[in-house]
């Protein structure tokens, strides 16, 4: 008998027809093409062109609407923008996530109560977290608006940058935390008990162990959830930024997938929009390939 | 636990008591909010316990963004998203796992490319594509001259244009969510831990392909299938770019955007406790999803991030 060559990912007891296969993977492979590589491809090739603003015309423009781009001070703002908040919002998830996961390890009683009330934000809408964020900050009506500005301090996220931008990442970190709990709380769960008992006999305590032999075991898992919280940071925030902040003010919130969004629907500037989400399908295309090159099959997921 | 050390105990008793107070604030000012009249809410500082108002604010809300048909539509799209992308996500992983074909590994690659780009980043064409699905045909119909070779045969002149508006419509809502391939990838991963046993077994009964497919490999995938629907439903309901901009007709909303609505822009009377009963009421039935079915809902979350 003749062993066939094997194919990767494909199982050894398989069938051999040609149309089925093809039929089942019709509908999957129209939809890919009708809305994922056609429009694809139409934002690299709009990203070369420039049309006036009646659509009568369109000129080739090579690389254009790139050097505009790098050359714009509304641009560069957004990059540094978005650098800031995608940091903050995964040191503020992290640490929060860490130090509740820790908790939990440690916890017999009530845990899966606990567990169950902090993954709640994963069931709410980024925008419904973000109007409720906007209302508690509210500096008019807000009650926490009202307790900082009862301590003495200066507090309006209409007006000033950076109390908006503290603003979207607690309203971001708060829906995202949940998500990096659950990895967390699964890494912890995996950790040896033998090491746990070895570390504790030479004389280690439960702190000095998390942060010893719990933690860099981790490490692979904390890599993962880095990327995935970038992921998010980047691209599924768009809500929170629109219900709290609409970018602003003076774009002191105006993150890169927000400002896609206002060139190509507000401002009408295809050409701009199209080659800032160029350039965003190449970052995210760079998170992915980091996240298989490092993250395959080192993260351990039971659960 | 190796250890005992009550003290610990204590203190990790009253961070995750901190971590409930964090999740809960929001949720309970918002409950507050959503119970007071608008002079109330508006009172500096505004009063910390529920007031009696709420079912009145959600009549309100309800008549203001007309809730009861976005409920529905919300319910329509999650529930098209979930199934739609669960349906053809089992059918091509089935044909890229378990057939040896000429274009096999050809398929695989083009769908895996649509993992890496997020939908966010090509709302604009996407957008297009939606606003004429036929644009693409348009396309192939210009390029091969029909129109001219139809004169050549014919003597008459016609112009082939073709329109397809998916705007405001519910496939308009689905369809654009269930391009991407994360869902095929979870159910080729579980496939291939199978036993292969399991085929050769239903061969030697005469099983054909889809029977196989039916009677065994579906049944085996039903808890891989719950624990995804949870989180496609989450995602559909919570959706909020593609319907703000692919439904300009009020009716065709979903209750995210009609909570959207609701929020006070600095031109209109702050009724933020109308803009927080309706909140409430459209984060109800996700949330009751991930109370009620939590240890899926974890299972979910964990394979689909694979």
């Amino acid at each position: 008998m003749v062993v066939p060559p094997h194919e990767p990912g494909l199982k050894h007891a398989h069938f051999r027809t040609a149309g089925l296969p093809t039929l089942l993977l019709l509908p999957q492979l129209l939809i890919l093409l009708f809305f994922f590589f056609i429009p694809s491809l139409r934002a690299l090739a709009q990203a070369f062109l420039l049309a006036d603003p009646f659509g009568a015309t369109v000129h080739f423009v090579w690389f254009d609407n790139f050097t505009a781009l790098f050359a714009s001070e509304s641009y560069r703002n957004s990059v540094w923008v978005t650098i800031w908040f995608t940091l903050g919002q995964n040191v503020v998830t992290i640490v929060v996530a860490l130090i509740l996961a820790f908790a939990t390890d440690r916890v017999v009683r009530f845990q899966s109560a606990y567990k169950g009330v902090i993954l709640l934000p994963y069931a709410i809408a980024p925008v419904i977290a973000g109007v409720m964020w906007a209302f508690l900050f509210n500096p008019a009506v807000g009650p926490i608006a009202f307790f900082i500005k009862s301590l003495g301090f200066a507090w309006d996220p209409n007006r000033n940058g950076s109390d908006a931008m503290l603003l979207v990442i607690l309203a971001a970190s708060w829906k995202h935390i949940c998500y990096d709990y659950i990895f967390l709380v699964a890494g912890l769960l995996a950790v040896p008990k033998s090491l746990m008992e070895a570390a504790a006999v030479d004389g280690a305590g439960p702190v000095k162990r998390f942060f010893q032999i719990a933690l860099p075991l981790l490490g692979p898992t904390l890599f993962f959830l880095a990327t995935m919280n970038f992921v998010y940071g980047f691209f599924e925030t768009f809500a929170i930024i629109d219900a709290v902040t609409h970018g602003g003010p003076a774009g002191a919130t105006n993150i890169l997938v927000y400002k896609v969004f206002q060139d190509g629907f507000v401002n009408l500037d295809l050409g701009s929009s199209a080659a800032q989400s160029v350039l965003l399908m190449s970052f995210a295309l760079l998170l992915t390939l980091l996240q298989f090159k490092y993250v395959e099959r080192k993260v351990n997921y039971s659960i | 636990m190796v250890e005992r050390s009550p003290l610990l105990t204590i203190i990790c008793h009253l961070l995750l008591i901190g971590g409930i107070v964090l999740v809960c604030m929001p949720l309970y000012f918002a409950f507050v909010a959503g119970s007071l009249t608008m002079q109330e809410v508006q009172q500096v500082p505004m009063p910390l316990l529920p007031g009696g108002h709420f079912l009145e604010n959600l009549a309100t809300a309800w008549s203001k963004v007309s809730f009861g048909r976005l409920l529905v539509n919300s319910l329509i799209v999650s529930v098209g998203i979930t199934v739609g992308k669960v349906a053809i996500s089992l059918l091509s992983a089935f044909a890229i796992t378990y057939f040896r074909f000429r274009f096999r590994l050809l398929a695989f690659w083009l769908i895996f490319m649509s993992l890496m780009l997020p939908v966010e980043v090509r709302i604009v064409p996407t957008y297009e594509s939606v606003a004429n699905a036929a644009l693409p045909i348009q396309w192939v119909v210009d390029g091969l001259n029909l129109s001219g070779l139809w004169e050549a045969l014919t003597g008459y002149r016609v112009e082939i244009s073709l329109e397809w508006n998916m705007l405001n419509t519910y496939q308009g809502l689905i369809l654009p969510l269930i391009a991407s391939a994360s869902a095929t990838f979870l159910f080729r991963q579980f496939f291939l831990t199978v036993p292969e046993e399991l085929l050769e077994a239903a061969r030697l009964d005469g099983a054909s392909a889809m029977r196989f497919f039916w009677t065994i490999l579906l049944p085996l995938s039903r808890s891989n299938i719950i624990a995804l629907s949870i989180i496609l439903f989450l995602y559909g309901w919570n959706q909020y770019l593609w319907p703000l901009l692919f439904t300009t007709d009020k009716d065709m909303a979903t209750a995210v955007i009609g909570v959207k609505n609701l929020i006070p822009r600095s031109d209109t009377e702050p009724a933020w406790n109308v803009a927080m009963s309706g909140a409430l009421l459209t984060m109800l039935p996700p949330v009751l999803v991930v109370l009620i079915m939590q240890r899926w809902f974890v299972r979910g979350l964990v394979d689909s991030s694979k």
